[in-house]
């Protein structure tokens, strides 16, 4: 039971929208498009619900080829990043209403619609109209809807993008379980790697039209194949190190020498680009397996319990985590402690050659 | 120089406020000082906008007066207040270029054209729009025009206050840390006193000195950042700054040992005995799971954030999130967690209490 | 979102439209092009004229030719005249009608009012308003000693048509302009005050550019239907003193019922026609071109 996308393209004119995607979307599994803006994540989706057809390529849902079959002779549900509800009906009927398209029994409606609000915490406000409604509770109308109708593809696009990060964090807790229960071909778009991550599942990441990677969400976090697909799951952005290694030294871009220790250990001599998530990274305080850089804070960003320090090293800006609330003064001097052992490696074709996964496992 | 007094500022709904739930913003006394910035952070309809509509002048609060620096300014129209505001959407004047848009402010008020000409220029290298000085401003990307708006709201040096509406709401979120950490090189460059409304924490946090918390029409805490997340004075600032939340625990405090969930938990100061509603605060980054010592705990559930793991756990049946060790492998449904002493606070009907002495 | 896949079917529901179109619109159409390009001797004696009938109404040295362009002018002078006035005037207005409050509604509707009134019942009021013995209008302008007279003088008769389309038609631009004023968020003005900008920088650069759109469509509707006038002067003036306000329509009814010369009227409605939708189409172009020119 599954959506197949075989070699699926999508060209308009001179542009490349889509290039020769494949993928397998299994049943009863959350498969996750993690992309940043215009990537492309929608656009796949719209193909896969078929509002749109590919220029090339096939789709087979459970081995049937369903290229070209319009949206209406499918069955499929969507989420959008927008809240969608009809404002004229009650919670109750917007969750009812594919039901009621669908003709099924009194009996039966109320039963599921039942259900889906007990599932999403909406069985207090089915009388309430939408209008009466946060945008959290909206939201969570629109999922129970497109759930209700235990479509065999619920497409959902970036549905917490547009919440406040208090409610977002609630719902990202609270679907997880949700999705679990359906036996659908869940698609779920997000721009953030933490809500990949929360979700589980498979991820693919998306990157200007292309899949550059597919698999089980947190092997694909923890060893992303190429380059790419590491910076699409960095949320702050990638760290990157351009080195030269010659035998036990590295070179960097300034012409500075370090001893290629941690993951450079084993690999060939070459040119590399090494990559590190925030985590990899801190001020101060190095230790056995890491590499100090002298650079100055640009800006320190805080979230409500991790300090992200942005400092320029003088071969681009890194940041560094450093948990807890502490602020770091702009100019200030500040050394970068980079963790060798927790670093990607990417040779010149930006493939990934090294990663603490390997390293573990050899 | 100017300094923004708020003398029981308050505004209620209606004309005799009965009780605490007529007002969209309880009586507040505070003074802002020349050249920090402030942020007012909350969920909406928390009256963060309604306290910055009465700096502003678009509301004549009920209550209390406001100062700028000795002269009262309560019930001066908006023109008459010398600030400058930025708001939640681009606003910009079509007809005019990038640099006439800049220059606006400061021709409607005289300046000579020589420094009208290197003040724009110093205020676009600031926000790196100099090479769109000579674009008709209408032609622009929303990211562009909202940084026009930035610019026209810094650009006059002689403001009291320059106020933020949530200015980066309609920015792409790639580009929003880049805006957070230009407006606070702006804010570290300009000595003005900045106020900057906005719900998201980050921004908050990133660009002020100190923040005001605030939840159903009261600033429930004022402070650094850092003060905001060790030590939240009110169980609303633990719950809405951190992801996730703090932990709330009902407790029994019986000197500097609690007493939640069947167990015991040491505090880090000691406390006078506490009778009505009792809670211990700590954020999950203070409970840690241990392979051994500590108290006994239900693992419910674990996420995965890739930089930190949480459980979910049940503490005989009060739920609690705990931070999983990064060298703890694997964790089963038994686990054991402890609590960091220094950080386990103490609330009585949601206002924490200081401890006495440890 | 655009979720709208295509389909063909959708031209089916559109058929009936066509069809409609086709016998209101096409049809008729087409009748007038028939008669244009001949000429009839008695009824239902017609024969091939060619272009005949064009080339006469083009050329201002034949009598028909005088005519039309001595109308034409008239009407183009006329559509300036009431653009002039009812742009500028429904704009001020616009902007000092309440933005909140009950006196919203009321203004509204007391602005709106004139519009209701049918052509005809508008020319037979003005009619009576503007006689100088018991009209209130043309009583009180020769009580005050003004020299005027509407079938007499033509610069009285001019002065009444287009003072009753202002009349009749400002409202129009009034309330256009009203929504469009509306649109423009609180935030601009709030953002205007706090630069310091003066009540006239506001107007010049926040609600004059922000009307831009509203006004073009504003300017083609009120350019059509001034354009088109006939109701008003037959009923007022009767298309004098003299042919002092014969319009084009007044004139193409003239021929076409009064002198029963349906090739002539045929041509110069089809001509007629052409003049409206190119002056529409060039003004709407370069309204838009305009509009993006601006943006680079």
């Amino acid at each position: 039971m599954s959506l197949v996308l075989d070699n699926i393209g999508l060209t308009a004119g001179q542009d490349t929208i889509i290039d020769s995607v494949s993928l397998t979307l299994r049943r009863g599994t959350m498969n996750v498009l993690l992309g940043p803006t215009l990537a492309g994540k929608t656009t796949l989706m719209r193909l896969m619900a078929g509002l749109d057809q590919p220029t090339s390529g096939r789709l087979l849902l459970d081995g049937k080829d369903v290229t070209g079959i319009p949206v209406r002779k499918r069955s499929v549900a969507m989420v959008y990043q927008q809240f969608v509800n009809y404002p004229s009906l009650s919670v109750f009927e917007n969750i009812a209403s594919p039901l009621r398209v669908a003709r099924l029994p009194k009996g039966e409606i109320k039963a599921r619609v039942r259900h889906a609000a007990g599932l999403l915490r909406l069985e207090n406000l089915l009388d309430r109209m939408p209008a009466q409604l946060s945008g959290g509770q909206q939201q969570r109308t629109a999922i129970a809807r497109a759930l209700v109708k235990r479509a065999d593809l619920v497409l959902l696009d970036e549905p917490l993008a547009n919440l406040d990060y208090k409610l977002r964090e609630e719902l990202r807790e609270q679907l997880p379980p949700i999705f679990a229960e359906s036996n659908a071909i869940l698609v779920y778009a997000t721009t953030e790697p933490t809500e990949a991550l929360l979700l589980g599942g498979e991820t693919a990441t998306v990157w200007e039209g292309r899949v550059t990677q597919h698999g089980p969400t947190s092997e694909v976090y923890r060893r992303p194949e190429n380059l790419t697909a590491a910076r699409v799951f960095s949320d702050p952005p990638l760290n990157e190190l351009f080195v030269i290694k010659r035998g036990a030294v590295i070179e960097t871009s300034t012409g500075r020498q370090l001893p290629a220790i941690g993951v450079l250990a084993n690999l060939p001599d070459g040119r590399y680009r090494v990559g590190f998530r925030c985590d990899g990274a801190t001020v101060g305080g190095g230790g056995a397996g890491m590499l100090g850089f002298p650079g100055v804070v640009s800006v320190t960003e805080l979230s409500g319990s991790e300090s992200f320090v942005h400092v320029d090293v003088g071969l681009g800006t890194w940041v560094c985590l450093v948990r807890g609330v502490h602020d770091w003064q702009p100019g200030a001097p500040a050394e970068v402690s980079v963790d060798m052992q927790r670093c990607f490696v990417f040779d010149t074709s930006e493939t990934l050659a090294a990663s603490p996964a390997m390293a573990a496992s050899a | 120089m100017t300094r923004i007094t708020l003398d029981g500022i308050a505004h209620a709904y209606t004309r005799q406020p009965r009780s605490e739930k007529d007002y969209a913003l309880r009586p507040l006394h505070h003074v802002w000082e020349q050249g920090m910035a402030y942020a007012l952070l909350g969920p909406s309809g928390c009256g963060k906008t309604t306290l910055l509509n009465i700096i502003s002048g678009l509301i004549i609060p009920s209550e209390g007066r406001l100062l700028f620096d000795d002269r009262d300014v309560t019930r001066l129209p908006t023109e008459q207040r010398n600030i400058a505001q930025v708001f939640q959407f681009p606003v910009i004047y079509d007809t005019m270029t990038v640099a006439e848009n800049l220059a606006f402010p400061l021709r409607n008020r005289k300046m000579p054209a020589a420094a009208i000409t290197a003040r724009v220029a110093e205020i676009a290298a600031m926000l790196e729009l100099t090479a769109d000085l000579k674009r008709r401003a209408r032609g622009l990307t929303a990211d562009a025009k909202q940084k026009i708006s930035l610019g026209r709201g810094l650009v006059r040096s002689d403001v009291s206050a320059v106020l933020f509406d949530e200015p980066l709401t309609v920015i792409d979120p790639a580009l929003k840390w880049e805006l957070r950490s230009k407006l606070k090189a702006v804010h570290r460059a300009l000595d003005l006193l900045m106020i900057y409304v906005t719900h998201d924490q980050t921004e908050a946090l990133t660009f002020a000195d100190r923040v005001v918390v605030m939840n159903e029409g009261q600033a429930v805490q004022i402070g650094t950042p850092e003060e905001l997340f060790e030590k939240p004075d009110h169980t609303f600032v633990g719950y809405f700054i951190g992801s996730p939340g703090m932990n709330f625990l009902p407790a029994r405090v019986d000197g500097n040992r609690a007493y939640a969930g069947g167990g015991e938990i040491v505090l880090g100061a000691g406390y006078p005995a506490l009778s009505e509603a009792v809670r211990i605060g700590v954020r999950p980054d203070f409970v840690t799971l241990t392979p051994g010592a500590g108290l006994k705990v239900q693992v419910r559930r674990v996420d995965d954030f890739g930089r930190k793991r949480l459980a979910h756990v049940s503490l005989g049946g009060v739920p609690l999130v705990a931070t999983i060790p990064a060298d703890m492998q694997s964790v089963g449904t038994e686990a054991n967690v402890s609590f960091d002493a220094a950080h386990v606070l103490v609330y009585q009907n949601e206002v924490r209490v200081e401890g006495i002495a440890a | 979102m655009m979720d709208k896949p295509t389909n063909n079917r959708a031209w089916f529901f559109v058929l009936p439209v066509l069809a409609l179109v086709l016998f209101s619109s096409i049809v008729p159409m087409m009748t007038v092009v028939n008669y244009s390009v001949q000429d009839s001797m008695g009824v239902n004696n017609f024969f091939w004229n060619g272009d005949a009938w064009f080339r006469d109404l083009l050329d201002p040295t034949s009598e028909i030719g005088a005519r039309f362009a001595g109308a034409l002018m008239r009407t183009f002078a006329f559509s300036a005249a009431a653009l002039a006035v009812e742009v500028p005037l429904g704009i001020a207005v616009a902007l000092c009608l309440p933005r909140r409050g009950w006196a919203v509604g009321l203004s509204l509707v007391v602005t709106a009012l004139p519009m209701l009134i049918p052509w005809n019942v508008v020319g037979m009021m003005w009619q009576i308003f503007a006689r100088q013995d018991i009209g209130l209008f043309g009583a009180v302008l020769t009580g005050i000693g003004l020299p005027y007279n509407v079938t007499q003088d033509p610069v009285s008769a001019w002065i009444t048509i287009v003072v009753i389309d202002v009349w009749h038609w400002t409202p129009m631009v009034i309330l256009l302009s009203y929504a469009g004023l509306r649109a423009i968020p609180d935030a601009y003005y709030q953002a205007a005050r706090i630069d310091g900008a003066s009540r006239w920088a506001v107007f010049v650069n926040i609600e004059l550019p922000k009307l831009q759109k509203v006004l073009v469509i504003a300017v083609l509707l009120r350019f059509m239907q001034t354009f088109m006038i006939y109701t008003e002067p037959v009923v007022v003036t009767g298309g004098g003193p003299g042919n002092a306000t014969t319009f084009l329509s007044i004139d193409l009814v003239k021929i076409a019922i009064g002198q029963v010369d349906v090739g002539s009227a045929a041509a110069m409605s089809l001509v007629y026609y052409i003049i409206i939708l190119t002056a529409c189409w060039i003004f709407f172009t370069v309204m838009t071109q305009l509009d993006r020119r601006r943006d680079t």
